[in-house]
């Protein structure tokens, strides 16, 4: 229908936005490689020293350790307790069912800034000291939408006709869940897992409120920044965050065949 | 074994104890800890802390929510947080409009997936690095002076500006306003159009007349984000902002932080959420909700 100009510039405007989107994040991947330790356009040649200095330095394996041990806690926590919710809310009416399903959304609808705060109030006025513990009870609260949201959206595709057959062939409930609902849901919950999981590993705004003394990466790279002191290694740290954050939400777009990850709003 | 038959019996004719046995633990979590959590954080903003002790005294005033209306520098805070929400959703609502256009209604059906994929991805990138990859291009040395300069044009330098924020955040937010109007405009049947056409409306007339006005839950959809991302942000003025660059939420993390002031960062952390609030009412009306 568009005239062919009209179209030309579509795709123009299309490509220069790809554009726009895209180079920075090549460029931090580029840096990366850089020989000099200041950072200026251009770099004045590659190297990978930054690479096996970044590997040794004991604050950012510390920082990583912290943030795999509160990812991965927090995405176990949110995959029981998100799943228990997705079934519950599914195909049940009751009073209130709307208030409960806002509930779980609120975290990620409310500025982390709130949410962070929020809890950070709490913890000190039950005097609660922040440590790892802290950390993943943040997390959970806003890990669980995601698995919510994604559980949910399966179970409204999938047909109760099955658990019903099943169990009118003499399944009983155990066997019904193994055999006929996990098989149906378990690439959502994964998915879901999988988008926890990334979205905890990459938290910055609620963990500075919940975490201690400790680091994790992301709160290591706000201060390394913040101070512009060792920038090397914030490169190189940096692209090993965004892989990280990446490659489990393309495995989960796979998974869910794209629908689950669009929903997911950061905050 | 028996027993156990006979409560899952009960729970299959049960539908409702069922539901509350799955639902508890999730809840209890959301409400003895979140819930718990916001309505701490909603009370204690009407408290205050002894300045010498930096202990808060559980006495009921709004001595903290007039330090925010009468002091002119918390008014000049809210006024710079507002005013750049509001320069980043138009920006992105002005970049993003003739790119949905362009997925929604010229590009062949698998470079439309592509396209999507495309700008969820950066989404995904991790929020640090990508506002760091700008702190890259916009330094002195960055690859934007550089560029300027090779081609004769005098450097901009907007490093560590209002500029350079305003750069970032419509950068870091712009997949949040392309995906709600994408979804807006492919919904546009092309018969509307069509009949614009036979009409004799002009292919501009009809993207001002139909598609516009079609696509704006679209574009309030997205603003909610847009506005809201850049409304609660702390982290974007600490690392890009420069001397006068501070944000509602710098001043509520350092009255964290620093000042240890509590009730304070509580009434002022109140402010985005009033003023979300409000902005909320004005995109449903605008039909946003029915376009997330």
């Amino acid at each position: 229908m568009e005239g062919i100009w009209t179209k030309l510039a579509l795709r123009l405007w299309a490509v220069l936005l790809l554009l726009f989107l895209f180079f920075p994040i090549l460029l931090i991947f580029f840096y990366a490689f850089n020989t000099s330790n200041i950072e200026s356009w251009p770099i004045p040649g590659l190297t990978l020293k930054w690479f096996s200095s970044t590997w040794n330095d004991r604050e950012v394996r510390q920082a990583l350790l912290l943030s795999l041990k509160a990812g991965l806690t927090a995405t176990v926590l949110a995959l029981v307790l998100g799943s228990c919710a997705a079934f519950a809310i599914h195909r049940m009416t009751f009073f209130g069912r709307d208030v409960v399903s806002l509930l779980f959304i609120l975290p990620l609808a409310l500025p982390g800034i709130i949410t962070g705060m929020a809890l950070n109030a709490f913890f000190s006025f039950n005097g609660v000291t922040l440590s790892i513990w802290t950390i993943v009870v943040g997390h959970t609260t806003f890990c669980i939408v995601v698995v919510y949201n994604n559980v949910l959206a399966r179970l409204r595709r999938t047909q109760g006709s099955l658990i019903e057959a099943a169990m009118d062939l003499g399944a009983n409930g155990f066997q019904t869940f193994r055999d006929i609902t996990l098989p149906l849901i378990s690439t959502a919950v994964v998915a879901g897992g999988m988008l926890a999981f990334a979205l905890s590993f990459d938290e910055v705004i609620v963990t500075t409120f919940t975490a201690g003394a400790q680091n994790t990466l992301p709160l290591w790279i706000f201060g390394a920044i913040r101070l512009g002191q060792r920038l090397p290694e914030v490169n190189v740290v940096v692209s090993f965050v965004i892989l990280v954050t990446v490659i489990p939400v393309v495995i989960a777009a796979r998974l869910t065949g794209g629908g689950g990850v669009a929903k997911v709003q950061a905050r | 074994m028996r027993g156990a038959v006979r409560i899952q019996a009960l729970l299959w004719r049960v539908p409702w104890l069922r539901a509350w046995l799955l639902l508890t633990p999730p809840l209890a979590w959301f409400v003895l800890v979140y819930l718990a959590a916001l309505v701490l954080l909603l009370v204690t903003a009407f408290w205050t802390i002894d300045t010498f002790t930096t202990q808060i005294v559980q006495v009921w005033n709004l001595d903290n929510f007039r330090t925010i209306f009468t002091e002119p520098a918390y008014r000049r805070i809210i006024g710079r947080t507002v005013t750049m929400a509001v320069l980043v959703t138009v920006t992105d609502a002005l970049l993003a409009f003739p790119f949905a256009y362009y997925m929604a209604r010229v590009a062949s059906r698998r470079t439309q997936t592509l396209l999507f994929a495309a700008v969820l991805l950066p989404l995904w990138a991790s929020y640090l690095a990508r506002v760091y990859a700008w702190i890259l291009i916009l330094n002195h040395d960055g690859v934007l002076n550089w560029s300027l300069q090779s081609i004769g044009l005098p450097p901009a330098n907007i490093g560590y500006t209002n500029v350079a924020m305003w750069v970032v955040f419509s950068y870091i937010w712009l997949p949040f306003m392309i995906i709600p109007v994408y979804a807006a405009m492919e919904r546009v049947p092309e018969s509307l159009l069509e009949a614009a056409a036979d009409l004799g409306a002009r292919r501009w007339r009809a993207v001002r007349d139909v598609v516009l006005p079609l696509a704006l839950p679209g574009i309030a959809a997205g603003s909610i984000f847009t506005f809201s991302l850049t409304l609660g942000d702390f982290i974007t003025p600490i690392l890009v902002g420069g001397a006068g660059s501070s944000f509602i939420g710098n001043v509520v993390y350092s009255s964290v932080g620093i000042a240890n002031n509590v009730p304070f960062a509580a009434a002022l952390a109140m402010i985005p959420v009033a003023i979300m609030a409000v902005y909320l009412l004005g995109a449903k009306r605008l039909g946003a909700f029915e376009a997330l």
